[in-house]
C-alpha cells in the first residue's frame, strides 16, 4: 500500500477510492437492506485494491457511507493493531483522509472483522461487518438458486435439522461462530464469523449494522433496535461461551478472551479480545491476575499514549 | 516462543520494503523495461490483459514487473486499476470477419477459402531447449517469409457451414438490446450466454483448461472440432451519440475460436452442428479453445441435453472461474482467525472432556460389574 500512496495524493482517485456513482449504487443496496432486515441484497461489487476475502465488502460499504467529518475505527479479531486492520485503516487514511481512532466511543463508523466491541454502541454509530460467506444456508445447500428460493419461502427446515443433528450427535449445537440468527422474525442471517458470544449484542443494538460481502456481492443490514434471535430449541436454549477466568491483564469478566500461549511448557494466559476495552480498563486502574507477570509484558501491546491518534 | 500477530504497522512497512528489494534483485543486473516485457513476454501480457480485463500492454507490463512475474497478482493489479476508470459506454461489436489475420487454421477442412495460415505458433516445434537463445545477440533482425498481404477474402468456417444449413445460426439478437455486464450488475442465475461468455473471457486459463479437458475425458462429452482459430487485429468502434456515427477508437489483437460440436437433434430441432465460442485478448489459443468448449458444455439446457458433469453446471463454473476472487478467498486464510479458533478450541476441549468422562463411566461400570460377579 505504501507504493500507491503517492498516486492517491495526486488526486487521481476519488474521496474514499470509489467513484460517486458506485457509492450511490452501494448506498441504494444498503437502503434496501435496511428496509428488509436480514435480506441479502445483490449489488455490483467492485474490484478493490485488496484481495477478495480480506474485507472488500466491508471496505466498499465503509467507502460509500464515509463523510469527511467521520471518525473511523478499524478492528480485526477485536483488535485495532492486527495486520489487516492496520492495512485497511491505512487505506482510508490515504484515500479519504478521515480521522481514525482506536477508541470505540469516539468512532462514528466502526469496520470490523470477526468481533463486536464489548462496549455498548450508540445510535449515532454504524458498525460495518466484513462478511466472507453471507449465505447462512450455503454449507447445507451449495446452490444459490436453491438457497434464494428457501429464503423466499421462509423454508428453514434444513437449518433446524442441522442443529437437531448436532444435538443428537454431540449433545449440543456444534456451531461456535457464524451462529445463525433470525432477524425480525423473518430472514435467517449469518452474523459473519463472529463468535456466538457476540450474538446477544446484535439483538436490539442501538447502532445500525451493515454487512458487506464483496466477493459474493451481497449487502445486508440490521436497523437499530431490531429483534435478532439466535436459532435454538425450547429444550436446548442458545448459550454463549463462558470463560472460567477473567482477563489476565485487566481482570474483566464476561468478555470474550483470546488464549495466548506464553512458552513451550504449556504456559498460557487469557486476555481481552477487544484490545481497546482492555486498555481503557487498565488505564482506569483495573488489574488482572497476570498483569505483573513479566511473561505477559509483550502481550499488553501498545501503550495507551501510543494509541492517541 | 509465541510471536504475536498483533503490532502490524511497522512490520507491514518493513515487509513491503523487503519485497521491493527482493523484486529488484541484484542491482548489478539491469532492471527490466516495460518494452522488454511487452515485446518478449507477449503471452504473459496477453494472459494478464484477458484475466485483468483491460487491454493495455504497457500497464500490463508494469503490473507483471511489479508482481515479480506472478501473473494472477498482475491481473489483480490491473483489475484494481480498471475498476476506478469511468465507463463511457460500450463499443460496437467487433467484426472478426474483417480481422487483419496473422494466423488462421481450421481442423475441419484441408483447405478452404483464404487458406490455412500458420503464423507464429509453438505447434509443430520440437520442445528442445534452444541453448543458442541463452546468448542471443541484440538487434539482429531475423529474416522471415510472411505472406505479403492477407487481402484475400477469408470467410469464417462457421459461415461456410451455415450456408449449407449444417450449422446452427447465430442466435437472433435484438438491435439495441442492453449488453449484460457482470462488472456492473451482480451475477444471478440462470445466467444468459452473454454473461457466461463475459465470465469465461475473464476466467482463469488453468481452470477453463481443466474443465475443457474433463469434457474430453467423458465428463459431459461435446464431440468438438476446432472449426476455426484465428488471431489478428480488429478495429474497435464506438458509437458517438453527439456525432451520430461510429468512430474507430483503435485496434486490438484477439484470438477467436469457433468449436463445432455434434448435436443429435431433438423433438424441436433437426440434427445440426452447434457452436462453442471463445474470444480472448492477444494470442492465447489454449484459453480460447477451452473457453469455446466450456461455453458449449454450459448450453446443455438450451439444447435439451442432460446435465451430468461439472463443466455443464453453469452455477458451478461461473462461481469459481474468477482467479482474483478465488486467490483472495483461499489466501485470506493467512489472516488471523484466532477469535473463531478460540471458539473451536473451547468446543473441542468440552467435547473431549465429555468423551473421556463417558468412557471412564463405562469402564467403571464394567469394573463394578466384574467385581460384583
Amino acid at each position: 500500500m505504501n507504493d500507491t500512496a503517492a498516486i492517491f495524493d495526486q488526486g487521481e482517485y476519488n474521496f474514499a477510492y470509489l467513484d460517486e456513482q458506485t457509492k450511490r449504487m452501494i448506498r441504494r443496496a444498503i437502503l434496501k437492506g435496511i428496509a428488509i432486515p436480514g435480506y441479502q441484497v445483490p449489488f455490483a461489487s467492485r474490484e478493490m485494491p485488496m484481495p477478495y476475502g480480506w474485507g472488500t465488502g466491508g471496505v466498499q460499504v465503509t467507502a460509500s457511507i464515509l463523510g469527511k467529518d467521520d471518525c473511523l475505527k478499524m478492528i480485526d479479531q477485536g483488535s485495532d493493531d492486527t495486520t489487516n486492520a492496520v492495512s485497511l485503516r491505512g487505506f482510508f487514511e490515504k484515500t479519504a483522509g478521515v480521522r481514525t481512532t482506536y477508541e470505540t466511543a469516539e468512532a462514528s463508523v466502526i469496520q470490523t472483522r470477526h468481533r463486536i466491541p464489548e462496549k455498548n454502541l450508540r445510535e449515532d454509530q454504524i458498525l460495518v461487518f466484513q462478511v466472507p460467506i453471507p449465505e447462512p444456508l450455503r454449507f447445507l445447500e451449495p446452490r444459490e438458486t436453491e438457497t434464494r428460493k428457501m429464503h423466499a419461502l421462509e423454508d428453514y427446515g434444513l437449518m433446524h435439522v442441522k442443529l437437531y443433528e448436532d444435538i443428537a450427535k454431540n449433545g449440543h449445537i456444534a456451531t461456535t461462530y457464524a451462529y445463525p440468527v433470525k432477524v425480525n422474525d423473518r430472514y435467517v442471517m449469518d452474523p459473519s464469523p463472529t463468535p456466538k458470544f457476540d450474538n446477544p449484542k446484535i439483538d436490539q443494538m442501538a447502532a445500525l449494522q451493515l454487512y458487506g460481502a464483496g466477493r459474493e456481492k451481497r449487502i445486508y443490514a440490521i436497523p437499530p433496535y431490531t429483534k435478532v434471535k439466535s436459532l435454538d430449541f425450547e429444550d436446548y436454549p442458545f448459550e454463549i461461551q463462558k470463560f472460567d477466568k477473567p482477563c489476565g491483564l485487566c481482570g474483566a469478566e464476561d468478555v470474550y478472551l483470546d488464549e495466548v500461549i506464553l512458552d513451550d511448557k504449556g504456559g498460557r494466559m487469557f486476555v481481552c479480545s477487544d484490545s481497546d476495552f482492555c486498555e481503557e480498563r487498565r488505564a482506569e486502574g483495573h488489574l488482572g491476575p497476570m498483569a505483573a507477570d513479566p511473561a505477559a509484558a509483550h502481550i499488553g501491546g501498545i501503550q495507551p499514549e501510543e494509541t492517541a491518534r | 516462543m509465541y510471536v504475536a500477530v498483533k503490532g502490524g504497522e511497522k512490520a507491514i512497512s518493513n515487509a513491503h520494503k523487503l519485497l521491493a528489494k527482493r523484486r529488484r534483485g541484484d542491482t548489478s543486473v539491469p532492471s527490466l523495461t516495460l518494452d522488454q516485457i511487452a515485446q518478449q513476454l507477449a503471452h504473459s501480457v496477453a494472459r494478464v490483459m484477458g484475466e485483468g480485463s483491460l487491454y493495455d500492454e504497457t500497464l500490463t507490463a508494469l503490473a507483471i514487473k511489479q508482481s515479480r512475474g506472478d501473473l494472477i497478482e498482475a491481473a489483480f493489479l490491473i483489475r484494481a486499476y480498471r475498476t476506478t476508470l469511468p465507463r463511457f459506454g460500450y463499443s460496437q461489436p467487433i467484426d472478426t470477419a474483417q480481422m487483419l489475420v496473422e494466423r488462421r487454421i481450421s481442423a475441419t477442412y484441408k483447405d478452404l477459402p483464404g487458406g490455412q495460415v500458420l503464423g507464429p505458433t509453438f505447434d509443430y516445434s520440437h520442445r528442445l531447449l534452444d541453448f543458442a537463445l541463452a546468448a542471443e545477440d541484440d538487434g539482429v533482425e531475423l529474416p522471415v517469409e510472411t505472406a505479403p498481404t492477407l487481402n484475400d477474402a477469408m470467410p469464417r468456417v462457421t459461415d461456410l457451414l451455415g450456408d449449407e444449413g449444417l450449422m446452427e445460426p447465430d442466435p437472433d439478437t435484438v438491435e439495441d438490446a442492453p449488453v449484460g455486464d457482470l462488472t456492473r450488475e451482480p451475477l444471478s442465475f440462470p445466467a444468459d450466454r452473454d454473461l457466461r461468455l463475459q465470465n469465461l473471457a475473464r476466467g482463469d486459463e488453468g481452470f477453463l483448461l481443466a474443465l475443457a479437458y474433463s469434457t474430453q475425458r467423458g465428463y459431459g462429452r461435446t464431440h468438438p472440432f476446432a472449426g476455426e482459430i484465428r488471431y489478428g487485429e480488429v478495429e474497435v468502434e464506438f458509437f458517438a451519440e453527439e456525432l451520430g456515427f461510429a468512430v474507430t477508437l483503435g485496434t486490438i489483437k484477439v484470438t477467436e475460436c469457433q468449436m463445432i460440436n455434434q448435436f443429435k437433434g431433438s423433438a424441436k430441432a433437426a440434427p445440426t452442428f452447434t457452436r462453442g465460442y471463445g474470444l480472448v485478448f492477444g494470442q492465447v489459443e489454449r484459453k480460447a479453445m477451452s473457453m469455446a468448449m466450456v461455453d458449449r458444455s454450459m448450453r446443455v439446457h438450451e439444447l435439451g441435453e442432460e446435465q451430468t458433469a461439472p463443466a455443464q453446471d453453469i452455477e458451478f463454473v461461473l462461481s469459481h472461474s474468477d482467479n482474483i476472487q478465488a486467490t483472495g478467498f483461499v489466501e485470506h486464510l493467512k489472516l488471523p482467525h484466532y477469535v473463531d479458533f478460540q471458539a473451536e478450541l473451547d468446543l473441542v476441549r468440552r467435547m473431549r472432556a465429555e468423551w473421556f468422562e463417558k468412557r471412564d463411566q463405562e469402564n467403571n461400570g464394567e469394573a463394578a460389574q466384574e467385581a460384583a460377579e
